[in-house]
């Protein structure tokens, strides 16, 4: 067996089942293992109770089993700066932010590496599901987790080389059951542990509505179809999604009972846009614009491509073709059929096969030459 | 007595330079408790031989401890559980005893937490506190002292020396000013008893607390000291123990070890300690400062400090990755207080004393030096760090 143990590796651990498992494997590898507990977020409630604490304290216990050295840093201050503030912003913009790609770009991946850097280390592992390989010239090239339901590369389309340059995935060649399984077989504290959800600064009971309300003070106004027709009063533009359907408040009607869905809002005169059917074709777009484009590796594809690409997480991939501006700022991905519920805010993340290229984030959808959503 | 053997081959093999924490048990300390452990179980409040015995043993304890700190009689040592319970019964007690004489009571900004929440909780309810503010080598000034004492004042409670940054307060004085005062004077001797001579006659001190681990011995043993004419109700309730005066079965083992501990800390040990204690904190400041590492001392090498305790402020690089590092390399120091998971609470003591913008309060680590730390721990120690800024000053360049 190769010799690991020269090779020192800072597992960002959560308290979760995966980075457990990613810990014991890197142990059992021969590697120089140190747990570390990120805390960005402080939840502490009423009664003094912190779901961080508690985390920490299954860290503790997992460390302890596998035989390794624990510590936790504190990123709440960066991660207010680089990311929350970002999320907020987004919000404030009429957009729907997706705080966790930002968060591994700015946090996992940057701050937390720098920290790892300090404690002398050569690589960081995490328990995202996805794949690392290298090619002869050292690129990097991020690909898609075995387990393709839990793959996690649309968060990480925004690494860059250097950041891949160390990092580690040990479980993405794993699926989540055999996870389970391998931390059950070494009796790891956090084998039965309920997965997390969402993203950390909102928690587990998903009162997003009040929470986003404590930061950002909602201005109510009109719903309306394209057409100008009043069907009721929105409770703040922001928390409305293109597409949703569901807290508009208004019901089938007429003949064909079908349901209304929020297909547009228009930022300069607070009104939300409703139109009706799933199939609306206020919701239907052709093409997309993008900035704040990020490719994975250097390696040039020209500035005309075909590809596959998701929109939102958990979405199937959709085959588009990829034209870049000519200072590389800007993109516009054109849909091989039209896709539906574009947002502007999230990401959109390119595929070749197996591998994730890098992502872009939405600034607006087309309908040929239309825009829509009038954001 | 039963031949005890101790196999102590798998503690962990540390430099350990946090002696301020915690101490290891001495050998013999280690003996005598585990002798009583195995032979004496008696309950020392009953009236039995097997009480009687325990009784004995407890009480010989006691007068030993008296001796320690010149007590006018053994009857002035309350047992208790350390060093936080002698410092919350001195406090909120007197408190309770004594409010229709004032409610005005003196501390330091840079007590042990054992002394800041109980005045905390007193505050509440509606208790004044005045605060003596301290400078930047950690003293207190007599003058602010004489100022803040008024006729309503009930308690003065001022450590001996200070925890994180060693510096000394001027006990003899107060003391003298307090004798023909109403008010009590209470010090927290947890990092002096075991290092300095105390004498709570000379010094005019009422009470005094202490904690056994810190001076070899136990865990969860410790006394206050509570001058003849003093009395208050006893904190924790319940049994007739202690005079009344401390509620709960008494840890005969544990205070037979305490004894030993201390009886171990002649005035000639306790000057040995100090000067070889020096010696390792002129060992760091010149070693440090021949490697070329940037540093500055919180507090003073001059003048009254506590000789085990050395605060260095390593400038650019904080405490919570200086002492990570040098946990990795093998060697324990301490950064401050970690409440929560990842938040380091800035130190008190080090806003205090340089403000709470200053970068040394995230960016200092303790030293606490112990009777086994050797010479060669000490170099080990400069030359870990040595190497630990180095690679970090090295890692911020290639960044840049």
């Amino acid at each position: 067996m190769q010799d690991n143990s020269q090779t020192r590796v800072v597992v960002g651990m959560s308290g979760g089942v995966d980075s457990s498992v990613v810990a014991l494997r890197l142990k059992q590898q021969g590697y120089d293992v140190i747990g570390v507990f990120m805390k960005n977020w402080d939840d502490t409630d009423e009664n003094g109770v912190c779901t961080a604490t508690e985390d920490y304290k299954d860290v503790a216990k997992v460390a302890s089993e596998i035989g390794i050295p624990y510590y936790s840093v504190n990123f709440e201050k960066e991660y207010w700066d680089r990311v929350f503030t970002y999320f907020l912003d987004e919000y404030k913009k009429g957009r729907t932010p997706n705080p966790d790609v930002i968060c591994n770009k700015e946090i996992k991946f940057k701050a937390f590496l720098d920290y790892a850097l300090e404690l002398g280390a050569d690589y960081i592992a995490t328990g995202h599901y996805a794949q690392l390989t290298r090619d002869e010239d050292g690129n990097a090239h991020l690909m898609r987790a075995v387990d393709q339901n839990k793959d996690q590369t649309y968060f990480l389309s925004q690494l860059s080389k250097e950041q891949l340059d160390r990092v580690m995935f040990p479980i993405g060649d794993l699926v989540k059951p055999q996870v389970r399984e391998i931390a059950k077989n070494a009796g790891l504290a956090t084998a039965d542990k309920k997965d997390s959800m969402g993203i950390c600064f909102i928690g587990e009971k998903g009162h997003f509505k009040d929470f986003l309300n404590t930061y950002l003070p909602a201005k109510p106004g009109k719903m309306m179809t394209v057409d100008g027709e009043v069907k009721g009063d929105h409770a703040g533009l922001m928390y409305y999604t293109i597409g949703q359907r569901r807290g508009l408040g208004i019901g089938g009607d007429g003949e064909d009972n079908e349901p209304w869905f929020v297909i547009g809002k228009d930022l300069t005169k607070n009104i939300l846009y409703v139109g009706k059917g799933y199939h609306n074709p206020h919701l239907y777009a052709t093409h997309l614009s993008a900035s704040d484009i990020h490719w994975v590796n250097t390696i040039d594809r020209g500035s005309d491509f075909h590809c596959t690409a998701k929109f939102r997480y958990r979405q199937k991939d959709t085959g588009v073709t990829v034209h870049l501006s000519e200072d590389g700022q800007q993109v516009t991905v054109e849909f091989d059929d039209p896709a539906r519920a574009i947002t502007p805010g999230q990401a959109v993340v390119f595929y070749n096969g197996d591998e994730c290229l890098g992502s872009a984030i939405i600034d607006a959808a087309y309908n040929k030459d239309r825009e829509l959503q009038l954001i | 007595m039963q031949e005890i053997h101790i196999d102590n081959s798998n503690a962990v093999k540390e430099i350990y330079l946090d002696n301020a924490a915690t101490t290891p048990m001495a050998p013999e300390v280690l003996a005598e408790m585990t002798d009583k452990m195995a032979n004496v179980y008696g309950n020392a409040s009953t009236l039995y031989g097997l009480g009687r015995q325990a009784h004995t043993i407890m009480e010989n304890s006691r007068q030993v401890i008296a001796d320690s700190i010149n007590a006018a009689s053994d009857e002035e040592i309350i047992f208790t559980s350390g060093g936080s319970e002698g410092d919350n019964t001195a406090i909120t007690q007197t408190a309770v005893a004594r409010q229709s004489l004032g409610k005005h009571i003196i501390t330091t900004a840079i007590e042990h937490e054992a002394v800041l929440r109980p005045l905390h909780a007193l505050e509440e309810q509606g208790f004044e506190v005045t605060y003596l503010p301290v400078d930047e080598h950690g003293r207190i000034s007599l003058d602010d002292f004489k100022v803040a004492l008024r006729d309503d004042t009930i308690l003065v409670t001022i450590m001996m020396g200070n925890n994180e940054v060693g510096s000394r307060m001027p006990i003899h004085e107060i003391g003298e000013i307090l004798k023909d005062h109403q008010a009590w004077f209470h010090t927290d001797a947890v990092q002096t008893y075991g290092l300095l001579d105390i004498d709570v006659q000379r010094d005019h001190i009422d009470m005094l607390s202490t904690s056994a681990h810190k001076i070899n011995g136990p865990k969860m043993i410790g006394f206050l000291y509570k001058r003849e004419g003093i009395n208050f109700p006893s904190l924790i309730k319940g049994g007739d123990q202690e005079e009344k005066r401390r509620a709960g079965t008494e840890n005969v083992p544990a205070i037979a070890g305490f004894a030993k501990a201390a009886e171990l800390l002649t005035p000639e040990a306790k000057a040995e300690k100090r000067a070889r204690f020096h010696g390792f904190k002129e060992q760091v400041v010149k070693g440090l400062t021949a490697n070329g590492v940037d540093f500055e001392i919180n507090g003073s090498l001059e003048g009254e400090n506590l000789d085990h305790v050395l605060n260095i402020w390593i400038k650019g690089i904080s405490t919570y990755v200086m002492q990570t590092n040098l946990d990795l390399a093998g060697i324990a120091v301490s950064g401050g207080s970690a409440c929560t998971a990842g938040s380091i609470e800035p130190s008190h003591v080090l806003t205090a004393m340089f403000g709470e913008k200053s970068p040394r309060i995230a960016e200092s680590i303790r030293l606490s030096f112990g009777q086994q730390t050797t010479s060669a721990e000490i170099e080990a120690f400069v030359k870990n760090v040595t190497a630990i800024v180095k690679r970090l000053k090295k890692n911020h360049s290639e960044v840049k």
